[in-house]
């Protein structure tokens, strides 16, 4: 089922065209990364996305009711608003303390819900963002750089978790990424951007495409490569098949 | 009851700083401080078109006001910060009222009047505007209470679950207009802003949550506002200053103790309230 399609998108930032003519369709169940340099537009795709940016031309068409959980690249939260954890996650809509508790239990902070925001550390509080989000059993999750600021053991639980929430909410996902070697392996679609889409299609295609190798200057083969070896047998085989 | 002047004024008093409390939040929490000022300044300029067209003093301020809180609001986010704006908005209403105010003959010492407030000539007439605008202001926050959280924290969270940050905004400096417009008669319009902002600020060190600041506000304004009003009374000073000072003190009081309590609390590493 498709989620949201975009035509014709032009985006434009103090005059400046930001992004031009994208296209893309989401659908329920896929993981979609956009991968890009920086100042390639991702951010403001994805803000376009939740309607924080209007077009300058073209549309986004969401499917009525589009339920979004946006995870922001960062969150500045003012010193001067006091903010229990438990208090945030019933922003904009009251949770019950048991519904709360669940969540940060499953994002792995349990524990956290009576703490100050403003006392978290960078890898809490991303953890809790995805929480929140999630509490809203959204269509389409949106992350922007969500791994920023967790540690190893962290981005590990944090893939895992988006893997088992598109299986039981069976969302879709639209994230933006520069750990490219966790993007190539938890991808359905890979999104290449850079102000315009180079190019566009599974892991596998977009790391060998002249686009993508042109713009991150490097092969990725090898990264993908070393990863499948983890997988076992059937899954290099079927890559060296394809 | 309402026939004593004194507890019409007290009255009034706590009606602005209920209203005050929850707009006085927003303010500190959006850094909005010149808001208040740059409202409150325009409101002059309300005054002396209202001597000029000899219509309600009450009415002209609150046109006005709000012609100003939509502009900022409108103008905002267009290349200009909104301190530049309220800068420009502040000064040229202020400049424009004064000008305005000019041209009406003998009204210097009521001018006087609307600087510095005079919560003791408040009337049942100014009672009931006061109650009512204040009313209206705490259903329209209550109303919009988690969209208009939510905006504040973040506009892009805001605009991912659907709710507008912008009208939200909007919601938010047309009810401080109003605030601004109701409140002329109890501080003046140089000491609004404060009724605004010390209470809320007195409020931050011992909440939890934006709804417990809110309330420490009201109560943290309610008695500046009372207190003043007794102690103007004991010492015979003029009575919107009093209370400003009185809120002002209590603010002290409250940094004070919450600098106390952070000393403590940064102590015992197992405290979690160390912030």
């Amino acid at each position: 089922m498709t989620l949201l399609t975009i035509e014709h998108l032009d985006i434009a930032l103090g005059g400046d065209l930001v992004l031009k003519d994208i296209h893309l369709t989401l659908a329920r169940g896929e993981i979609v990364t956009v991968v890009g340099p920086n100042g390639s537009g991702k951010t403001t795709l994805l803000k376009s996305i939740i309607g924080s940016l209007k077009p300058v031309r073209g549309r986004i068409v969401r499917s009525t009711e589009l339920k979004i959980g946006y995870v922001p690249q960062r969150l500045h939260l003012d010193a001067t608003l006091p903010m229990t954890v438990s208090r945030f996650m019933s922003l904009p809509r009251r949770r019950a303390a048991a519904q709360i508790d669940q969540a940060l239990e499953r994002a792995g902070v349990a524990g956290l819900a009576r703490r100050q925001m403003s006392g978290l550390s960078g890898g809490q509080f991303q953890r809790i963002l995805l929480a929140r989000a999630l509490l809203e059993s959204p269509d389409l999750l949106i992350l922007d750089e969500a791994t920023q600021g967790l540690d190893q053991r962290g981005v590990v639980d944090f893939y895992h978790q988006l893997e088992s929430v598109r299986r039981e909410l069976g969302c879709g996902v639209l994230m933006v990424s520069h750990e490219l070697h966790v993007v190539m392996r938890t991808s359905d679609r890979v999104v290449c951007l850079n102000r315009s889409i180079c190019c566009e299609g599974t892991p596998e295609r977009v790391a060998t495409s002249p686009a993508y190798l042109a713009m991150f200057g490097y092969d990725t083969r090898d990264a993908l490569a070393l990863y499948r070896h983890d997988h076992g047998a059937s899954s290099i085989s079927s890559e060296l098949s394809s | 009851m309402l026939d004593d002047f004194l507890v019409r004024a007290a009255l009034a008093g706590i009606g602005v700083a209920l209203a005050a409390a929850p707009l006085g939040c927003f303010v500190v929490w959006r850094r909005m401080a010149y808001f208040g000022d740059a409202t409150a300044h325009a409101a002059i300029l309300g005054v002396a078109l209202s001597l000029l067209l000899s219509t309600s003093i009450f009415a002209g301020a609150l046109v006005v006001s709000l012609i100003m809180a939509t502009a900022v609001s409108l103008l905002s986010g267009r290349g200009y910060a909104m301190d530049t704006l309220l800068g420009v908005m502040a000064h040229s209403a202020l400049a424009f009222g004064l000008v305005a105010v000019s041209f009406v003959s003998g009204v210097r010492i009521d001018l006087m009047a609307y600087l510095f407030g005079d919560i003791l000539a408040v009337g049942k007439l100014d009672l009931a505007i006061i109650w009512g605008g204040a009313g209206i202001v705490l259903v329209l926050l209550g109303w919009r209470w988690s969209s208009l959280l939510t905006a504040t924290l973040n506009t892009d969270l805001a605009y991912a679950s659907g709710i507008d940050p912008k009208r939200e905004q909007l919601i938010l400096t047309l009810s401080l207009a109003v605030v601004v417009a109701v409140a002329l008669k109890v501080v003046g319009v140089l000491l609004i802003a404060a009724l605004l902002i010390i209470p809320a600020a007195a409020a931050r060190p011992f909440s939890r949550t934006p709804e417990a600041m809110v309330l420490l506000a009201a109560m943290i304004g309610a008695t500046a506002t009372t207190g003043g009003l007794q102690a103007a009374f004991w010492l015979d000073t003029p009575t919107g200053p009093t209370i400003v000072s009185l809120a002002a003190i209590l603010f002290a009081l409250s940094s004070f103790a919450g600098y106390t309590r952070l000393k403590v609390s940064r102590a015992t590493p197992s405290c979690e309230e160390s912030r």
